[in-house]
């Protein structure tokens, strides 16, 4: 039994108009327990929506959506979730931003708190209890945001764009930490983005969406061993190979979605 | 949106990188700019001080030159001796102590009551969005009559004593409070609200533990007017009809044609809305103290 499993999932919006607005149509994906999957296309092609359907947070216009084989039909907390933007909860301290999804879930405060801690220490952020969110980095508060989601042990972990607001290198520096936390827990994972560098060095299977409304175009298992240091993996030849062969499938989409915001820039001016 | 209530003090800004700000400051640099600040401030508050004398003494020159009449203006000496007496003889309607108790008490009351009912009223209707349909004409009828007239019928009603004041100082802080909070409630992030339910939390902890110090900068900004709302309220319930408080005393200083008495009034009513408005600025840094310290309310003034 896969982990999650779309089927023909469509996803449409009311549009301010009146209209509708296709996200995604006719998507199917499975991931394994244990996989780590990738997800890119270029911008606006509804990579994002996948991860709502999958987490509860929308549901499917049309197809059904399954986690563990059982259909989501309403948000799942046994899913973890990391934002794009900064989603930590900005007047809590680091412990306490932490120790939420314990407390939520029954736990009493100082066990929640321990747990937090031990958390804190696997994201290197001991000695940062107290802080509030803004006293960190961008990278910090991106490793406070993993704790908080990996501290309930999910068996699903969906991640959209989580590193795209990071400098080049701490963004490669927390790819290769977040392998390393994920290979302690090995949950299902489903990684949103737009940079096809990051997916590769990251991934298992990568998947390319195509040019909005969003529907798989190909998938590409990624063979490359493990464990994996994502800061030097672009200069193994097999990488090479992959990327030309994921970047040929990619090519077209993205010049597709390009065409289409520079034509509305035209009509709009 | 029923309103337009009131901005938070400060506009929510992108969060930086503080750290690294202050670790530029750290060099040389830093004590000579702690210097150059305090000497701004203490040249700031001299010219202040310089303003307020001048005035009053104009004030005063064109008294004594007989160019303000003071039966209809006052005079500074004459605001001053009327103080001395209230605090060392007391006055017509006994100590000055008690009068400044009892304003202090209904608009204390009043302030904290409606600031509560408004609070917890505007997290409800932003939350719930039946109950805000159901009920926002209502509130938007409500908010657009002249509410100080009420104060007439709350005198009739409920006589001359501290609970007519304290349900005008209610009514008219509670509006202001409930937009504020009503707005505040509708405005925050939607990530943080997905990213708590995904946590595990509730519908109530997401409104305790989101919603509600989410909306904090609004309700704050809020409460900085609503106090001199409540103040309002009790003096003005006072004026209608009383017994005992500040806001009789200036009322039978009028009817005595004592101008200076009336004057008197306001300089105490003006320092206690100013102490007020010291202690929920204290109340602020200390509940949003989460947030980065360039953004903390108050700065304008200080």
């Amino acid at each position: 039994m896969p982990a999650i499993e779309l089927r023909n999932v469509t996803k449409k919006f009311a549009t301010a108009d009146g209209g509708t607005y296709t996200a995604i149509e006719d998507l199917s994906l499975t991931v394994e327990d244990g996989q780590f999957c990738a997800v890119v296309g270029p911008t606006g092609c509804g990579k994002s929506t996948t991860l709502t359907l999958i987490s509860g947070l929308e549901r499917p216009s049309r197809g059904e959506a399954f986690v563990h084989g059982e259909q989501v039909r309403g948000i799942d907390t046994s899913t973890g979730f990391v934002f794009q933007q900064d989603a930590v909860f900005p007047w809590r301290s680091v412990l306490d931003n932490v120790a939420a999804g314990p407390v939520y879930r029954g736990a009493s405060r100082s066990e929640a708190a321990a747990l937090a801690r031990d958390w804190l220490r696997r994201v290197g952020l001991s000695g940062f209890e107290d802080r509030y969110p803004h006293q960190l980095s961008g990278g910090m508060r991106k490793r406070v945001a993993l704790a908080q989601s990996l501290i309930n042990q999910p068996r699903v972990l969906l991640m959209d764009e989580p590193f795209s607001a990071l400098d080049v290198q701490t963004r490669a520096i927390m790819s290769t930490e977040l392998l390393h936390l994920w290979d302690q827990t090995k949950p299902a994972v489903v990684f949103v983005t737009h940079d096809l560098e990051e997916a590769i060095a990251l991934a298992d299977k990568v998947v390319v969406i195509t040019a909005g409304p969003g529907t798989v175009k190909a998938e590409f298992e990624i063979d490359l061993p493990r464990p994996r240091v994502v800061q030097e993996i672009r200069f193994d030849p097999r990488f090479t190979r992959l990327y030309g062969q994921i970047w040929e499938a990619l090519r077209a989409e993205v010049a597709e979605a390009y065409a289409r915001t520079t034509r509305v820039a035209e009509v709009a001016s | 949106m029923i309103d337009t209530p009131t901005q938070p003090s400060v506009v929510a800004t992108p969060r930086r990188d503080v750290r690294g700000e202050r670790d530029d400051l750290a060099g040389h640099t830093r004590p000579s700019a702690r210097t150059r600040a305090r000497r701004r401030r203490t040249v700031l508050a001299g010219a202040r001080l310089v303003i307020v004398v001048v005035l009053l003494v104009t004030w005063q020159a064109c008294v004594n030159a007989k160019v303000v009449d003071p039966f209809f203006w006052g005079e500074p000496e004459g605001v001053w001796s009327t103080l001395i007496d209230w605090f060392t003889v007391g006055t017509s309607q006994g100590s000055l102590g008690a009068q400044i108790v009892v304003t202090l008490e209904e608009a204390v009351l009043g302030f904290v009551i409606g600031s509560i009912l408004g609070v917890v009223c505007g997290i409800a209707l932003g939350r719930v969005r039946l109950l805000s349909e159901l009920f926002a004409p209502f509130l938007k009828a409500a908010n657009s009559i002249p509410r100080i007239i009420l104060g007439s019928i709350f005198t009739v009603a409920f006589g001359f004593g501290i609970q007519s004041k304290v349900i005008l100082a209610v009514v008219l802080v509670f509006f202001g409070v409930f937009f504020n909070a009503f707005q505040g409630a509708r405005e925050v992030d939607r990530n943080l609200i997905a990213n708590a339910r995904l946590l595990g939390a509730s519908r109530w902890q997401v409104t305790r533990n989101v919603v509600l110090p989410s909306a904090f900068t609004w309700i704050l900004a809020s409460l900085h007017i609503s106090f001199g709302f409540a103040l309002i309220g009790a003096l003005v319930g006072e004026i209608l009809g009383a017994n005992q408080g500040l806001g009789l005393l200036i009322r039978s200083s009028q009817n005595n044609f004592d101008m200076n008495g009336v004057l008197a009034g306001m300089v105490l009513v003006a320092f206690i809305a100013l102490t007020a408005e010291a202690l929920i600025t204290l109340l602020e840094r200390r509940l949003l103290r989460w947030r980065p310290p360039q953004t903390h309310g108050g700065a304008a003034v200080e």
